[in-house]
């Protein structure tokens, strides 16, 4: 009689017991011991799914001209509409949309903007920084000297100036269309060389370690080294940075949103909310800008935090 | 030393090369310049002859230097969207972004150090921890949002300052100041405070950790032990040696205001190059784009070059 587990019961043992090393980690203890981190983490995790979960979630869909009323424009919040009598939660806009709504279609908007703009910044950076910091020579000083050009203008002009010349090239008639993918592009454009300063700095620690030399002489290619040996080594100040770059890349494109020069009022993100009700401020009707720019401030604030958190919590001197 | 001084000239002036390139690039490879210039009717000649007065048929470095050359004798090229020469535009707009970037700079300066003292000396005191607290509530704040706040509060609720524009301006030559007129001083206030409070903050941060730094070290203890009031102290001996980081955190700071203009200027319709900039983005103006390109640059690199000659002439052990 042995007691031979079934190869089910095997692999759930394998991930609980996975579960089990995250739940023990220091990051994972350093995480439930910090009021900040727990309390910012739910505002990001709440605002995120409501984001994911937008067309579930909102009461109303503001794109959809069919159910909007022009009689319900600028409900104040909680009151019940002068001529309709219908209430809405966060109140309504000039067009009678329910402010609610559109929030949490604009925070899709934004999260994903801000996403992917770090996505892509933390793909370049990375790869560039490894590179330079591998291969040296030339190619170094090239892709450094690229950095240090772009480091010298603050990260929101170049990505204004991304967007102002891919807007340029795009065709007038796909603009609209195609401001987000743009957005994205300046965004990530402008941010990559944090990565890549980093990336080359702890790549050039690990070049000179004997795993980086052993795996040289049995003979892997440099590609394989640097993908498989020295990147897995190098990645926890890139999280580090990536935290605090979304919360750089939310607040980059609510501004340049804000400043019309972002996500167009009809795919409006949170900055493009705040840029049309700062025109309804003068006329009393704050709930237009308020709403939009409390949660852009609770998104920018939690991911900041979380940044800051993660910073010291990786970091093995502050122990 | 002299070496030095080389060097950084030298990679200062790569710089400016790099970007006059980007913005000759924009002007030559965005959008088509014969396209913009000529109508729908136009004749294979007239295309060609076109091509030969703008010089568009030489090698692309030949047109490169042409570029640079025009551009250093002040020739922009014209606005798209104004048709006039865009250095007289930019010219039209400057006083207005420079007077707003010096005042905020010194309103930043002003109350970073003085809050920075006063917090470092009240180091636990209830009003110094309370100010920390908000300078990093403030640092998360994104600038447009502390300008729409203030407009709000000062504008429309209290009604005590204006919400747009400079107010009157009075011309000095080809100089246009809103220094001379009260609505031109009231004008300033709020965008000044919007522009300024960043870098206010961040001055004031790095003042008072020098300031507890300084207030460490063995003179000052020497200087109590002497006697000495605490104002004297605190104001001749101990800030005298935390102004050095000051100075050039402020120099450096000083391009990032005038970038940063942009923002507060669309916020508050200021009529300067950053609100320019921004209509320039919003209508593909590709000249006055390049234009405010290099001279933000000119200035970045600029600045950047002048304060690190000066932290060599100011700091004796960079002169080896």
């Amino acid at each position: 009689m042995t007691d031979t587990p079934s190869p089910n019961s095997v692999q759930t043992e394998r991930a609980r017991s996975r579960i089990a090393i995250a739940w023990d980690s220091d990051l994972a203890y350093s995480f439930r011991r910090s009021p900040v981190a727990l309390i910012s983490f739910a505002v990001v995790l709440l605002l995120v799914l409501s984001a994911v979960f937008a067309p579930l979630v909102a009461p109303y869909d503001p794109f959809d001209p069919g159910t909007l009323n022009l009689m319900n424009g600028f409900t104040p919040p909680g009151e019940a509409n002068a001529f309709t009598g219908e209430t809405f939660l966060l109140g309504t806009d000039d067009q009678g949309r329910d402010v609610f709504s559109t929030i949490l279609f604009g925070l899709r908007i934004s999260l994903f903007v801000g996403f992917a703009a770090v996505a892509l910044a933390l793909i370049l950076g990375v790869t560039l920084g490894l590179v330079a910091g591998y291969v040296g020579g030339m190619t170094e000083t090239v892709i450094m000297r690229i950095a240090d050009v772009q480091l010298t203008f603050p990260a929101i002009l170049v990505a204004m100036l991304i967007f102002g010349i891919a807007k340029g090239i795009t065709p007038p008639e796909y603009r609209d269309q195609m401001a987000i993918w743009v957005l994205i592009l300046a965004i990530g454009l402008s941010d990559w060389v944090q990565f890549a300063r980093v990336v080359r700095g702890a790549t050039l620690v690990e070049k000179s370690k004997e795993y980086v030399q052993a795996a040289r002489l049995i003979g892997r290619s440099p590609f394989a080294i640097m993908l498989r040996h020295i990147l897995p080594n190098v990645l926890s100040p890139v999280l580090v940075i990536a935290t605090i770059s979304l919360a750089l890349a939310i607040i980059a494109e609510a501004t340049l949103s804000f400043l019309g020069v972002g996500a167009p009022p009809t795919e409006p993100s949170l900055g493009t909310l705040i840029r049309i009700g700062q025109g309804f401020l003068f006329s009393g009707e704050w709930w237009i800008l308020f709403f939009p720019a409390c949660t852009l401030l609770a998104l920018a604030l939690s991911v900041n935090l979380l940044g800051d958190w993660l910073r010291d919590a990786l970091n093995p001197r502050l122990r | 030393m002299l070496s030095y001084i080389l060097r950084r000239v030298f990679q200062s002036v790569l710089v400016l090369l790099v970007v006059g390139l980007v913005a000759f690039a924009m002007f030559r490879f965005v959008g088509d310049p014969i396209d913009t210039m000529l109508g729908q009717e136009r004749t294979m000649q007239d295309i060609e002859r076109l091509r030969e007065t703008l010089g568009l048929n030489k090698p692309f470095f030949v047109q490169y230097w042409d570029f640079l050359v025009r551009a250093v004798q002040g020739d922009l090229g014209i606005s798209y969207r104004q048709g006039r020469p865009v250095a007289e535009i930019i010219a039209e707009r400057l006083p207005a972004t420079l007077e707003l970037a010096a005042v905020s700079g010194a309103f930043a300066l002003i109350f970073g150090i003085v809050m920075g003292i006063f917090t470092a000396i009240r180091r636990d005191g209830f009003a110094a921890n309370a100010i920390m607290t908000l300078s990093l509530v403030g640092v998360s704040l994104p600038t447009f949002l502390i300008g729409i706040l203030l407009i709000y509060v000062f504008a429309v609720e209290l009604s005590w300052l204006p919400s747009f524009g400079r107010g009157d301006v009075v011309r000095l030559g080809g100089w246009s100041t809103g220094f001379l007129t009260q609505s031109g001083l009231v004008a300033l206030i709020l965008p000044s405070i919007t522009l300024g409070l960043y870098q206010m903050t961040l001055i004031m941060r790095l003042v008072r950790s020098e300031m507890l730094e300084v207030l460490r070290q063995d003179y000052i203890r020497f200087a109590r032990a002497r006697g000495l009031r605490d104002r004297a102290i605190h104001f001749r001996h101990a800030l005298k040696n935390t102004l050095v980081p000051v100075i050039t955190v402020t120099g450096l700071q000083l391009g990032s205001i005038i970038a940063f203009a942009i923002i507060t200027e669309t916020v508050f319709q200021w009529p300067g190059v950053g609100l320019l900039f921004i209509n320039a983005i919003q209508f593909v103006d590709i000249p006055v784009m390049a234009a405010y390109l290099m001279l933000i640059s000119v200035m970045f690199v600029g600045i950047n070059l002048v304060v690190d000659l000066l932290y060599v002439a100011i700091d004796p052990r960079l002169r080896a």
